[in-house]
């Protein structure tokens, strides 16, 4: 066992604890960055002018008649920026722009005494366009050729000659959608500017070091005249890592420029039609199969809709190409990815990160293909497990694959999928308006930025004179249970009680250069930066200790608040005591960087994962014939943490992660006016939380069984644990196939279901509705419905 | 006129205030825009949360104390309500509790216990809402432990009938559905609400429920040029209308608050009219009944006691429990939305409406209420005052609303359906529909296609196909026009088999047996 994944005996990892700040949340008092303002003097709030065009030059901007409205202060424009006018860290999205590339963009912001005299000063500003040519949706950019970034291939052997050996050849279409993050609480920044002209920003963000370098380039200052802070956050899911950073160049402008503190904090329609969301994609597809419904080939195209800028789209695709195979060895491959450029709000990074996307392509293949090759569709997808040694499609070896297994067949049994397919066709045949599917789906998710300089982390450790200890660390809390992780790690390197440690939030004065929390790595990251840190102190202590209780250096051992060796033992707080006399330094900064991964990104070639994280789920829904509409009857889950660093967290990421992929696949609607009306062009339809609905309690599973997967200690990785933010969102396949299966049991065996993603009450409507009329092939294929292209065998 | 001009002028009108939280805090000078959401975090109480402004998410949920119906054991309850739509103005005299005000984590309630120890926040943000919510029905008086069952919220397996929506502790679930949360998925939530046990005795709040509700005071309150006003009674009501033609009528905000909010209505003069007396009776006669147009939805559940059946299966599928807590029957109608759900109902049933102005009281069907996209006959000055519906009623009725979500989602169609049946055949068919015209309709053509037709497959399909074809449905975010037509033909479908029993479609929120 590595000295990284061993446990200590009676470690704090591994306890099922509430979330560190349970009792602030359900008092209320946890506060966030907008909770702050109330509590400030003198705050200017601010409001952003906004685009009506889709896309369109900025031919004139007038802002004195703002200045009309009592109480505006300060109307901020490009000619304010001291530094460089760009929100992003690519030079791709102007912060105050003369062209605007979606409907919604901020084109100036108006500071004003209230709230209220903001917004009626942004009314007040004239602003002149030239309306330009836009582009909505992803057919637009591709019959256009509106791209950006690079376009991206993973490639193995000859995908197109295995397609024309292939026993049986299948080609398809999908187009499906993004899904908005919809984080409970919207961006939020406060700003203000110390007595030495250094700017403080208080910031809802999941990366507060680009925050801090983003603002400190529009400033035109260096990143140490600027620190952010991170509270913690109402939900970032990846919508604060890379969108955050313009809203707190507002606020730090404003404050420099006013001397003011300025609160930017975006209400939900705001957010909604400035910020990027999950991308939407689509693909088209080859696939081959041989007799035995072994997959031998695919070939695919996936285009994302990247939006008006590049923000995260590349790492995005890359990580939805090495994501396509998902669970299955497919011998031959080529996928191609490419992002599509539109007048939309720019699709950004979001729980998962591209690897969703590129499974749903696969899954959906497997969906439609099982019925054609007559093979049931959870053999299908047993059939074509990989097996331990084989590579991915990008050279990756991948290991751990009996986990997999195992996480399978405890799916299968406890949740009797025998029995129940055997019931649910009883069912099926006794009732011609109600139909169940059941559905089992595996999920591979491959852990690690696949930016290699990104898997790096840092805390730093203070251990005071009477023994309690502060801790912070590069990560940011937005609700996934990163802090408790974090001082359980903390307590568990040290040997002390939970109680004697503390976290203080997240400064990027404190610990410089973090990565993102994201991509699931945070506690792998941060917490062997703290274990670290932890380690450097203890072993400074050791020889003190050894020397007080007269002991081998070796035999000290640190448990529990006490440090002991052999029989002999005394207080931890004794021990720093001593220890600080005896003048030994007493906090650390401690340093982790994932070892043994590399990547290329021009070929898509390496090992960009430390560890894949793997888990089953099954699903069984019921749809209602008459309307489309379907409840979620029971899920079983399986899934491998690793060794649970702290389960209560774990579980509640599982779950929380297969509802939210549930939304993503079934209810959530993202919808874009695609009509030439330029007064409607481009603008979200659902651009708020009454057209645009996330699951509510109705729609959690009636039964949610979840399990973690046992025996599954991950060397080389903090405590033996896994990452769990991501991976159980794609879980929720489960549910999209087992209303594939519903909808194709309306219709004759063997009907291909072809299923609209998502999967609304009106998708699967129309979804069974083709299926019953599949009874009667004189009726024509509707493919007026906007179905992508029916599955043909060739 | 010049008299009763003196007597709502010169009756002084007591200093505002409302008791927050134990403590009364003054209200003198809050424009009438100003929501208790702004108010109460800009004194400092943050714990309620803005997640929407629009009544979707429930974050800023709060408590307010409320009369309980008559009949009831306690005078008072609590209610849990959206905190983001109602003006603070509106709750002059009025006792509200805050997440704060619940416990402190020195001294945790027991909700925010269950919510803290069984992990049901994660990011914390919707929290206090839910802590909210889920203390009004924790405190809901008739809340009464089930009988021992299996449900512990972790899992049933077996094949017993389980309702998922009500715990072992008689929590309904539906409390909650008012309430959003985007990290947990629920499950601890829930487990959280099965939980509860039965607050103590000696709990202020329970202690509060016996005394008298809070009365409701006159309101004056200016800010400026603008003013908010409630009026002691109905006559001073349509006198202040009758002097102020620019005056915005106000009962349970939930519409007006969401105007103020999103689109920045700035009413310069608001009228409160939900506390009036006269437009909150609930009488039940043998001709009709008569339902007073400022009875909450909640309130007419109550009041109605399953004497509507029709109405029974609109109120679960009318928003969330904290509008329904707020939105008034008669303000549904005024606003004359084409995708309000009591229409189509109410049409079915063949409601009246009593419009009362400076001149008197009128009845005006409801089929001829509407006269365009959010118009009405209603006249400026006057007031919808109750909603009567004749009796006897219809044999077979049935809601059917299609929406994106089971609960708390508006309707893409919603389709009410009264039909008198007979000897197999159909005498009487009233049919109202929201969601395909510029205001909720009659489906007549399918009326006159089912009347006189034999209650069977073939008739029943054959109007289905004429209601498929009735009114102008549109394609927007909510559904495209083929399927709101689909869904007017399917509902008829459904229906029929939901009568002659071919089929036992679920319907939301019936209780569901286990899995296969
Ligand atoms: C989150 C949310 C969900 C919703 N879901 C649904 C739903 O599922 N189905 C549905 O049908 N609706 C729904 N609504 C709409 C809304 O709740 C209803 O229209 C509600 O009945 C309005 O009542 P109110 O008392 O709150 O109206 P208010 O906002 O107070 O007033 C609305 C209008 O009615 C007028 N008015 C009020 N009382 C009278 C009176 N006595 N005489 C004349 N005019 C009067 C006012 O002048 C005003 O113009 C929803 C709203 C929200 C915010
Ligand atoms: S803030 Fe969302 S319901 Fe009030
Ligand atoms: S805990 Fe984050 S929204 Fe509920």
């Amino acid at each position: 066992m590595s000295h990284l994944s061993a446990r200590p005996e009676n470690p704090v990892v591994g306890e099922a604890l509430p979330h560190e700040s349970a009792v602030l949340h359900v008092t209320g008092r946890a506060l966030y960055t907008d909770d702050l303002h109330p509590r400030t003097k003198d705050v200017l709030h601010a409001w952003p002018v906004q685009s009506p065009h889709a896309h369109a030059r900025v031919t004139q901007l007038e802002v004195c008649a703002a200045y009309e409205i009592p109480g505006v202060v300060r109307v901020l424009t490009a000619g304010d920026v001291p530094g460089v006018n760009d929100s992003g860290t690519k030079n791709d999205e102007p912060l105050f722009p003369d062209e605007v590339c979606f409907v919604g963009q901020a084109v100036c912001w108006v500071l004003g005494e209230t709230l209220e005299a903001a917004r009626l000063g942004a009314a007040e500003v004239r602003v002149d366009y030239e309306p330009l040519r836009s582009i909505v949706t992803i057919a637009d950019a591709i019959k256009a050729d509106s791209y950006q970034g690079a376009t991206r291939t993973v490639r193995r052997g000859n995908a197109m000659s295995a397609l024309a050996r292939a026993a049986h050849t299948f080609t398809g279409e999908i187009t499906f959608a993004g899904q908005e993050h919809f984080y409970l609480e919207t961006h939020a920044s406060l700003a203000t500017v110390g007595d030495d002209g250094r700017v403080f920003v208080q910031s809802s963000t999941q990366h507060p070091t680009e925050t801090q370098e983003i603002v400190a380039h529009v400033l035109g200052v260096g990143a140490h005249e600027v620190t952010v802070q991170c509270l913690r956050m109402g939900g970032g899911f990846g919508g604060k890592e890379e969108q955050p950073h313009g809203f707190a160049a507002v606020a730090a402008l404003g404050a420099t420029l006013t001397g003011r503190p300025v609160r930017v904090r975006l209400n939900r329609t705001q957010d909604l039609t400035m910020t990027g969301k999950r991308h939407g994609f689509h693909a088209a597809w080859r696939v081959g199969f041989d007799h035995d419904g072994h997959l031998v080939a695919l070939q695919t195209t996936l285009t994302s809709d990247g939006g008006w800028s590049l923000d995260l789209s590349e790492p995005v695709l890359a990580r939805a190409l090495c994501h396509v195979d998902n669970a299955y060895w497919i011998p031959d491959v080529e996928i191609v990815g490419r992002v599509a450029r539109t007048h939309k709000t720019s699709q950004t990074a979001f729980r998962g990160f591209g690897g969703p996307q590129g499974m749903l392509v696969t899954e959906d293949i497997i969906g439609r293909c099982a019925p054609l090759l007559g093979i049931e569709p959870h053999e299908l997808r047993r059939r074509n497990f990989y097996t331990d040694g084989q590579t991915t499609p990008y050279g990756q070896v991948v290991h751990q694959t009996e986990r997999l297994v195992r996480a399978w067949d405890q799916v299968t049994s406890t949740a009797e999928l025998e029995r129940r397919r055997g019931a649910l066709a009883g069912f099926n045949a006794a009732h011609e308006h109600v139909k169940r599917g059941l559905a089992i789906t595996p999920v591979k998710f491959g852990i690690s930025f696949n930016f290699t300089a990104m898997n790096q982390g840092g805390a730093l450790v203070h251990v005071y004179r009477d023994g309690t200890v502060l801790i912070n660390h590069g990560g940011t809390e937005m609700g996934q249970g990163l802090h408790t992780k974090m001082l359980q790690v903390a307590a568990t390197a040290l040997g002390v009680p939970l109680s004697r440690v503390r976290l203080a939030p997240t400064r990027t004065d404190k610990v410089p250069n973090t990565s993102a929390t994201a991509a699931s790595a945070g506690a792998d990251l941060n917490g062997g930066a703290i274990k670290d840190a932890c380690e450097q102190i203890l072993a400074r202590l050791r020889p003190v200790a050894a020397e007080r209780m007269e002991v081998p250096v070796e035999d000290v051992r640190f448990e529990g608040g006490e440090v002991r060796a052999g029989e002999r033992s005394m207080p931890w707080a004794e021990l720093v005591h001593t220890a600080y006399l005896s003048r030994v330094q007493l906090f650390a900064a401690g340093y982790y960087r994932t070892e043994g991964i590399h990547w290329d990104p021009e070929i898509m070639h390496g090992t960009p994962f430390k560890y894949f994280a793997y888990g089953v789920a099954a699903a069984e829904v019921e749809v209602d014939g008459f309307t489309g509409a379907y409840r979620t009857r029971r899920v079983d889950i399986v899934h491998d943490v690793g060794d649970s660093l702290s389960p209560l967290v774990d579980i509640g990421q599982i779950e929380g992660g297969f509802v939210q992929g549930a939304g993503w696949l079934t209810l959530e609607d993202l919808r874009w006016d695609e009509s030439d009306d330029p007064e409607r062009r481009g603008r979200l339809t659902t651009q708020s939380a009454s057209t645009y609905k996330l699951p509510s309690l109705s729609e959690m599973p009636e039964e949610l069984n979840v399990a973690l997967l046992e025996r599954a200690h991950e060397e080389g990785v903090v405590y033996g644990s896994k990452a769990v933010g991501e991976p159980p969102l794609m879980l929720a396949f489960s549910v999209r196939e087992a209303l594939r299966q519903a909808c194709a049991a309306f219709g004759p065996t063997g009907h291909s279901v072809v299923l609209d993603s998502p999967a609304t009450p009106e998708a699967v409507f129309w979804a069974l509705d083709e299926a019953r009329r599949a009874y009667r092939p004189a009726v024509p294929e509707p493919t007026e419905l906007g179905h992508p292209v029916q599955v043909t065998q060739v | 006129m010049t008299t009763s001009r003196t007597r709502s002028e010169q009756v002084s009108t007591p200093a505002a205030d409302l008791v927050l939280n134990g403590s009364r805090v003054p209200l003198d000078g809050v424009p009438p825009h100003t929501s208790l959401l702004d108010w109460v975090r800009e004194r400092g109480l943050t714990g309620t949360k803005e997640g929407c402004a629009e009544g979707e998410c429930g974050a800023c949920a709060v408590l307010v104390a409320r009369p309980t119906p008559e009949g009831s054991a306690e005078p008072t309850e609590w209610v849990a309500i959206n905190s983001c739509l109602v003006p603070v103005a509106a709750l002059d005299g009025q006792e509200v509790v805050t997440v704060e005000g619940l416990g402190s984590p020195e001294d945790l309630h027991p909700v925010q216990r269950e919510m803290a120890e069984r992990g049901g926040s994660q990011c914390g943000y919707c929290t206090p809402g839910f802590v909210c919510s889920m203390a009004a029905e924790y405190y809901r008086a008739d809340r009464t432990p089930r009988a021992a069952s299996g449900v512990d919220g972790s899992g049933v397996d077996g094949s017993d009938s389980v309702d998922h929506d009500c715990g072992p502790n008689g929590f309904d679930l539906h409390a909650l559905s008012g309430n959003l949360c985007r990290c947990t998925g629920y499950r601890p939530i829930r487990d959280a609400a099965f939980a509860l046990g039965a607050p103590d005795a000696h709990d202020p709040l329970v202690s509060r429920r016996s005394f008298p509700p809070p009365d409701v005071p006159r309101t004056r309150i200016r800010s400026g040029d603008e003013e908010f006003v409630r009026p002691a009674d109905l006559g001073e009501a349509l006198e202040i209308l009758t002097r102020h033609p620019e005056a915005l009528v106000l009962a349970g905000s939930t519409d007006l608050g969401v105007a103020i909010n999103l689109q920045g209505l700035r009413p310069p003069f608001v009228l409160a009219v939900d506390r009036l007396p006269e437009l909150r009776e609930l009488h039940v006669g043998d001709g009709d009944i008569r339902i007073g147009a400022a009875l909450t939805l909640s309130e007419v559940e109550r009041g109605l006691a399953g004497h509507v059946p029709l109405l029974d299966e609109l109120f679960p599928q009318f928003a969330s429990p904290l509008i329904r807590n707020a939105a008034t029957l008669g303000s549904n109608l005024a606003t004359a939305s084409p995708i309000g759900d009591a229409a189509p109902v109410l049409l079915a049933l063949e409601a009246s409406l009593v419009l009362t102005g400076p001149s008197g009281d009128r009845v005006v069907p409801l089929d001829g209420f509407f006269t365009g996209y959010r118009e009405t006959v209603r006249a400026a000055d006057e007031l919808i005052r109750e909603i009567r519906i004749p009796l006897p009623l219809a044999g077979t009725t049935a809601f059917h609303k299609v929406a994106k979500r089971r609960f708390d989602d508006i309707s893409s169609v919603a389709v009410g359906f009264a039909l008198d049946i007979a000897d197999g055949t159909v005498r009487r068919a009233r049919i109202g529909v929201g969601g395909i015209a510029a205001t909720p309709v009659r489906a007549r053509a399918t009326e006159a296609a089912l009347e006189g037709m034999r209650w069977s497959p073939e008739p029943v399909a054959r109007a289905a196909a004429v209601l498929a074809t009735e009114g102008t449905p549109i394609s927007d975010m909510r559904a495209s026009d083929r399927y709101r037509r689909a869904m007017l033909e399917q509902s008829l479908l459904a229906l029929f088999a939901r009568e002659t029993g071919e089929e036992s479609a679920e319907r939301p929120g019936s209780a569901q047996e286990a899995t296969s």
